[in-house]
């Protein structure tokens, strides 16, 4: 249901940037449903329409060292439904800053196999309304998460398979009295533990990167479904299975420019839209060695 | 590399626990755990003599006598209390710390859930008309009930009118046979809460449940079994916390079942299950409208939706005469032609347009909606929460419970009926550039519902505790102004049902003043 911020397109790939290098980026998505599972139920609302989340990210990768890169990213959300009386919201979500780090790399045969761990904290930035599904923009928790990532690259082509634990913080809402599947006499929710699952598989060269995507996003316990014709809330057991396809390119023209785009379906879903969305960017590699530039700095 | 892979994965495991475990305990108080056990200041010994609202006298429905507290049949019953006793388990300690706050503050949290559980309206059918919950087949899709708000106030009045009845009934025969309780009897016996002073037959946590149980089975058929396994709680925590012994809970709850006939007789005939109208209605409501110049209400539900219960105006109150609910009909709403429509529409147009975070909390805070426990709901969690502070007895904890529900079910009436006999459209469906900031209820604008269930319930609460009067009226006037806010109502919608949810409350506040409780 929530404007879907479960991950980030520049993590969880099997890149790192060189030390003391800067690659930062602005990214447009635009994503939207007009079905939504209800519990298991796939149904759509005539009272809602289709309801859109478009959302404007800056992004940002440095490299401390060759193998530790810290990424931050901001999305600033819309949302809104075309049909019904309810008001969408826009505002700022939530930052996310990742460490991530290189801990293991071989050359096998001129193939190469890296592992990668990464740390991710993210907090909401503004005050925006979490208890307003499926418009709100956000859900309001602040999130923990470790990932666990391994990249085989093989020539031109490479995989990279990954999985976290996302740990969520309670969030407060408006009320000081809320139904889930029990009353609940607080303002304050428990966020369900989630766990999420990234593979990709595809072509890479320092110019190209074309790639699949497979993603699963699964709520542990503590969730629960929404009931015929109610609300979504806050604390709903969300989960989806996505496809997608995503490509980079570097410029040859001007180096360091790179644009990316992509596209995502969601395949399967409890609690969620079956958003379609599709997004593009720009990203600019900043060199701040004194050393002579080198053109594609961003590729291992 | 020069690390090995296994010191920094093993590194960077710990460190990624780390992080999960400073990162929040999830743990939650909730308030209503909180509550301390139930200690009444003052046992309100004359309460047999208080006026009851349906029975015509407290002995209306009899009692047997109690065994002696000197025969073996009692002595049995002591026995059982210490088999109990010499082996408590933490579920039966759970129940204990549960029950023990108040029988009639834990039934109506267990109707609130009840009411929040069945608040949902009907989905369609494949051709775009609604089906409509049934009493004759409860299970079937949709269940029965769908607890919108005049359902649920409703259901919130019998059940604490009933209830209060009840204790009257309860605190009658108390005095009459004046039976000892168990720690009285036998010194041996542990009490784990607060010694009451009272005699013990019948108990009155055994009269709530059997009352209590018998209502709820009309209102909710489709709960029984939770309902069942909530009484047997509440009388096994009377047995086993030495307060009473079984015969004491086992004749109170016979006795609350033959008050509670009474009480649902009264519900199959009050007009509540006559008040969805059909298609012959719903027409005619249009057309008079129309007749009289006026546009005319329309359903903004999509597939339309039926109007919801537009009879309900009709439902017998227990405090109100037909003739007083048209006598207090709030005059009529600026006419969709004038310019003073045009100019509320205008202040909702820009209440919708300018939401701050402030306004969407106030609206977010009391929009009571789908899947809630409705308006009714919300003013019984801040009764409960204020009278828990009182240390009241049951009997009077009955007892303000039913005036501020009996004066909640007045203003559904009330409200309901003025809102069919005007008819008057959201602002939202005269211009549909009007976003909203919460749902738009199903039914007619004037005169706001929220607003005439919190001037009638701060009424009645402000009488009860005068000295959080003007914090009742302070939280009624923000529920009332979340609804423009909100951009679902009009001012005079809010105003009006304000006036008009004071006037509904005074007929309770004037019973209060004569039950013989003051």
């Amino acid at each position: 249901m929530a404007a879907s911020n479960f991950y980030a397109q520049t993590e969880m790939d099997g890149i790192m940037m060189a030390k003391n290098n800067f690659c930062t980026g602005a990214i447009y998505e635009y994503s939207s449903w007009n079905q939504y599972w209800e519990g298991t139920y796939k149904r759509e609302n005539l009272n809602f329409g289709t309801v859109s989340t478009q959302k404007i990210s800056v992004n940002g990768n440095y490299g401390i060292t060759d193998n530790l890169n810290v990424i931050f990213s901001i999305p600033y959300v819309t949302t809104n439904a075309t049909a019904g009386t309810m008001s969408g919201q826009k505002g700022f979500q939530d930052l996310s800053l990742t460490l991530k780090s290189l801990v293991y790399e071989k050359e096998i045969k001129g193939n190469w196999l890296s592992f990668y761990v990464l740390g991710r904290f993210s907090f909401p930035t503004s005050n925006y309304v979490a208890d307003y599904l499926p418009l709100s923009i956000g859900l309001k928790s602040k999130t923990v998460s470790v990932r666990l990532m391994s990249d085989y690259q093989y020539g031109d082509l490479f995989a990279t398979v990954s999985g976290a634990y996302v740990k969520r913080s309670n969030i407060e809402i408006d009320r000081n009295v809320y139904y889930t599947d029990e009353m609940h006499y607080t303002n304050e929710v428990n966020m369900p533990d989630a766990i999420s699952f990234n593979a990709r598989i595809g072509y890479r060269t320092s110019r190209l990167i074309a790639e699949a995507i497979f993603d699963n996003w699964t709520t542990q316990k503590g969730g629960f479904d929404i009931t015929t014709n109610n609300m979504p809330f806050p604390s709903n057991t969300m989960n989806m299975t996505i496809i997608g396809f995503n490509g980079k390119y570097n410029l040859k023209q001007i180096s360091g420019l790179a644009i990316i785009g992509g596209l995502n379906h969601v395949i399967a879903g409890r609690n969620v839209g079956q958003s379609d969305s599709f997004y593009g960017g720009l990203f600019y590699v900043l060199d701040f060695t004194k050393k002579i530039k080198t053109t594609t700095t961003d590729e291992k | 590399m020069k690390n090995n892979i296994y010191t920094t994965l093993g590194k960077c495991c710990l460190f990624a626990l780390f992080l999960l475990n400073v990162s929040c305990n999830n743990d939650i108080e909730e308030s209503n755990q909180q509550y301390p056990q139930l200690n009444p200041v003052n046992q309100d010994q004359l309460a047999g003599t208080w006026k009851p609202i349906l029975l015509t006298a407290p002995d209306e429905f009899s009692l047997d006598v109690p065994v002696a507290t000197t025969t073996a049949a009692y002595k049995a019953e002591i026995n059982e209390i210490k088999s109990y006793q010499s082996n408590i388990t933490n579920d039966q300690q759970r129940i204990i710390k549960y029950w023990s706050a108040g029988g009639v503050l834990r039934w109506n949290e267990i109707m609130q859930t009840l009411v929040a559980r069945h608040n949902r309206p009907p989905y369609q059918n494949q051709d775009g008309t609604y089906p409509t919950p049934t009493t004759a087949n409860p299970f079937a899709n949709p269940q029965f009930p769908f607890s919108n708000p005049p359902f649920a106030a409703r259901a919130y009045a019998y059940v604490s009118a009933a209830q209060y009845d009840a204790m009257v009934a309860t605190w009658h025969y108390k005095k009459v046979y004046n039976r000892a309780a168990p720690f009285v009897v036998d010194g041996s016996i542990q009490v784990l809460v607060p010694k009451s002073t009272l005699p013990s037959y019948p108990s009155e946590d055994g009269v709530l449940a059997g009352v209590t149980v018998e209502i709820l089975k009309l209102l909710f058929p489709t709960e029984i079994a939770y309902i069942q396994e909530k009484a047997d709680e509440q009388k096994l925590y009377r047995i086993i916390s030495g307060a009473n012994v079984r015969s004491d809970v086992e004749a109170g709850a016979a006795l609350g079942k033959k008050i509670a006939a009474k009480f649902t007789a009264r519900a199959s005939t009050d007009g509540a299950g006559a008040a969805i109208g059909n298609q012959a209605l719903w027409t005619q409501l249009e057309t008079n409208a129309i007749a009289k110049g006026e546009t005319p209400w329309l359903s903004l539900d999509l597939p339309v939706r039926p109007p919801m219960l537009p009879l309900f105006g009709n439902v017998k109150s227990f405090l109100m005469k037909p003739a007083d609910v048209v006598a207090n009909r709030p005059s009529p709403p600026p006419s969709t032609n004038s310019p003073q429509f045009l100019t509320e529409l205008n202040e909702v147009k820009k209440y919708s347009q300018e939401a701050s975070k402030e306004h969407m909390k106030i609206v977010t805070f009391w929009a009571d909606g789908v899947g809630t426990y409705t308006p009714p709901g919300h003013w019984n969690a801040i009764a409960n929460a204020a009278f828990v502070q009182e240390n009241f007895s049951e009997v009077r904890w009955a007892r303000n419970l039913a005036l501020l529900n009996i004066a909640l079910m007045d203003a559904a009436i009330s409200c309901w009926d003025a809102k069919y006999y005007y008819f008057n459209p959201r602002p939202c469906q005269v211009d549909s550039s009007i976003k909203t900031l919460t749902g738009v209820p199903n039914f007619p604008a004037y005169v706001s519902g929220h607003s005439t269930f919190s001037g009638a319930a701060s009424t009645v609460l402000s009488h009860i505790i005068p000295s959080k009067a003007s914090k009742f009226n302070t939280m009624a006037t923000e529920a009332s102004n979340s609804r423009l806010f909100g951009a679902i109502h009009y001012r005079s919608d809010c105003e009006k049902g304000l006036l008009l949810g004071k006037a509904v409350g005074n007929f309770a506040v004037n019973r209060a003043t004569t039950d013989g409780a003051e």
